[in-house]
């Protein structure tokens, strides 16, 4: 999804809450949006599927929306074919994390499915635009140029369909080479031989018939041959020149890519896993710290490898992970974070963040079980933060006293910024403490990331 | 949903399914040791091919399947189908979103990740071997995020595609790290009810046909 830009910086008018309000940070400028094709499940070029997440509207209105303006004069294949052209393929596989992108490659997942759902609509949308074509060419009579011209589209449109299969498989090859063979066929397979054959096919049965409509069956064949010769002119001609840029794009950017891959594994390699070794064999008498290090960089690895989630103060979601990251690596107990859904972090949700940070890191030191549950709920009505452990638990009523820290920085401070904090303990089953904070209300549009 | 069990005494017998073979030998260490009399380990694979033939030859009530397995990944043996009467507990490195969802709507009855501890993996073998589902706190929250916003869209079949509000407290609280004893305890149900809702969820999981849950999966990251 071309992400929908995160709603720009923070918090709108915020007038709810008092206390820590920093300048409106609104001012930050929103990445450009652009819109894409959708070349991962297209049914076509990707065009419709592109271009409805680009405006957020289902996908079978603007399909619907092409076909009716088929109907003028055929305006909407035109525009269609125009965006084909113009429209910037979507390059999401290029943003996998690296170890489910390895795992792809080496055929340990398995690949994608096509959803079946959204063909029969398209095919529905595509049977309706044909009769509409027929039905104003009746009216209408355009006549004889109306047959090959559509014919001649089909195999357009086939060609170029293809061209987009290639494409995908170029950026998925790591070797790096560009075959001749390959831009044109990818890496093969019936579906592209048949693609590339039907596509010719059909431009050829179209340039004949034209001129079959237009002249005799002799006069075809000089159409016939006059095209074929212009078309081996002009490979002569240019083709050398395309092959050598071929060449030169090839070994520049498979350069590029390996050294910027090595670079990258190196860099990562060395900040992370040789230290941590290092580390390890230093304390490898201590036990704690052993398994706090295996730990540390277990989590490094895997959010590095597989999941891609940062841990800074983009969002509430991240600085949320931050905080049981600093806690697991500043008091050894581990801490899972589960989030559902997410919004952008501001200053005005910074209290609910700090007593969360308070809570675990009561959890990870007075707990006693080395492992810490936190779990929160972004909506667009409230933040929730349950933090819980399988401890020894204490007695609520007496934390009023010699509880400093709980009662401070926790339930007050939730309170002075008009949330709720509540926290259940028994002697012996553990501790929950619940964070409550409501959200200002925003009259921007804020979209959940849940979508 | 237990009866298998029921029918079944003794220990439940296992196919580990794994290409590290340093991994699949610390599980059938750890099972052996741990799981006496519980969980007996009848064989080991590394890929696709050798798993599919395994587990047609032994016929274990459980296997213990790699996300990430050479030749098309643990979701292809589910696909293949060797053993009608095997449940699939899905073991992992990768806590990505699209793995999880992927591999249960393949058909498996749980996921965990390999940081599991010893106890808890028997625990988990003997939930689905007995027919229920295994959710941990991370596979909870992404079925919220998952299941979130979905009144939008009319669906074509209401009743999968969406939580029930009882459900929806039952995976807020496994998410929050609760035990299904804790979470009956908390709802003032019992664990059997606690199961049969487990149960529903990944059904829901399972069939629903919102595409959104699998383009949800692909997307997330992105966010």
């Amino acid at each position: 999804m071309t992400a929908p830009t995160a709603p720009a910086g923070g918090p709108a008018s915020n007038t709810a809450l008092g206390g820590d309000l920093g300048t409106d940070p609104g001012s930050a400028a929103p990445d450009a949006r652009c819109a894409f094709r959708d070349t991962h499940e297209p049914i076509l070029g990707g065009v419709a599927g592109g271009l409805a997440r680009h405006l957020g509207v289902p996908v079978l209105w603007v399909r619907a929306a092409f076909v009716l303006l088929v109907a003028f004069g055929g305006f909407g294949i035109a525009v269609y074919a125009g965006l084909w052209m113009v429209l910037p393929p979507d390059t999401r596989v290029l943003e996998e994390a690296p170890g489910l992108e390895s795992a792809s490659r080496t055929g340990k997942r398995p690949g994608r499915g096509r959803r079946l759902t959204d063909v029969g609509p398209a095919i529905a949308l595509g049977a309706l635009g044909f009769g509409l074509v027929i039905a104003v060419e009746s009216l209408l009579g355009a006549g004889a140029v109306f047959w090959p011209l559509l014919i001649g589209m089909a195999g357009i449109a086939l060609l170029w369909r293809q061209a987009d299969e290639a494409q995908r498989e170029r950026w998925m090859d790591s070797t790096g080479k560009i075959n001749p063979v390959r831009v044109v066929f990818g890496s093969g397979g019936w579906a592209s031989y048949a693609r590339v054959g039907a596509g010719v096919l059909l431009i050829v049965t179209a340039l004949a018939v034209f001129s079959l409509s237009s002249g005799s069956l002799g006069n075809a064949r000089d159409v016939g041959m006059a095209g074929l010769l212009g078309v081996a002119g002009l490979a002569i001609v240019v083709g050398p020149w395309i092959y050598r840029l071929a060449s030169d794009l090839t070994a520049e950017r498979a350069e590029r890519v390996r050294t910027q891959e090595r670079a990258d594994l190196a860099a990562h390699l060395h900040d992370s896993v040789l230290q941590t070794l290092a580390l390890i064999q230093k304390n490898a008498g201590d036990q704690a710290m052993v398994a706090r290090l295996a730990r540390s960089q277990e989590r490094d690895l895997r959010s590095w490898l597989y999941a891609g989630e940062a841990a800074d103060e983009s969002t509430l979601a991240s600085a949320l992970r931050g905080v049981g990251a600093a806690v697991e690596d500043t008091h050894g107990a581990s801490v899972d974070v589960v989030t559902v859904g997410d919004c952008s972090f501001s200053e005005v949700l910074r209290p609910v963040v700090s007593a969360a940070r308070e809570a675990v890191t009561n959890a990870a030191k007075h707990a006693g079980t080395g492992k810490v549950d936190m779990y929160a709920e972004i909506t667009v009505a409230a933040v929730d933060v349950f933090v819980r452990d399988r401890g020894e638990g204490f007695d609520p009523d007496t934390i009023a006293s010699d509880r400093y820290g709980v009662r401070n920085s926790i339930i007050d401070r939730m309170q002075r910024h008009g949330g709720t904090a509540e926290i259940r303990s028994a002697l012996g089953d553990g501790t929950e403490v619940r964070l409550h904070l409501p959200r200002p209300h925003r009259e921007t549009d804020e979209r959940e990331s849940t979508r | 949903m237990s009866q298998t069990s029921a029918q079944e005494p003794g220990p439940v017998t296992v196919v580990i399914v794994d290409d590290h073979a340093m991994f699949r030998a610390g599980v059938r260490g750890e099972l052996t040791s741990l799981g006496q009399g519980q969980v007996t380990v009848l064989a080991e694979a590394a890929d696709v091919d050798s798993a599919v033939a395994a587990i047609a030859t032994h016929r274990p009530r459980v296997v213990l399947l790699d996300v990430h397995l050479p030749g098309g990944g643990g979701v292809e043996v589910m696909r293949r189908q060797p053993s009608p009467d095997t449940s699939y507990l899905a073991l992992s490195v990768s806590d990505a979103a699209e793995d999880v969802i992927g591999t249960i709507r393949g058909g498996a009855r749980g996921y965990v990740t390999k940081t599991i501890t010893g106890p808890e993996l028997v625990s988990a073998i003997g939930r689905v071997a007995g027919g229920d589902a295994v959710f941990s706190p991370r596979l909870a929250g992404f079925v919220l995020d998952a299941f979130a916003g979905s009144i939008d869209v009319a669906a074509v079949d209401e009743d999968l595609d969406r939580l029930t509000e009882r459900e929806r407290e039952v995976m807020r609280l496994i998410a929050r790290g609760y035990a299904y004893k804790e979470v009956a305890k908390e709802l003032f149900i019992s664990i059997k009810t606690v199961e049969t809702h487990m149960s529903n969820v990944l059904r829901k999981l399972q069939l629903s046909s919102r595409h959104e849950l699998t383009r949800w999966a692909n997307d997330r990251r992105l966010l």
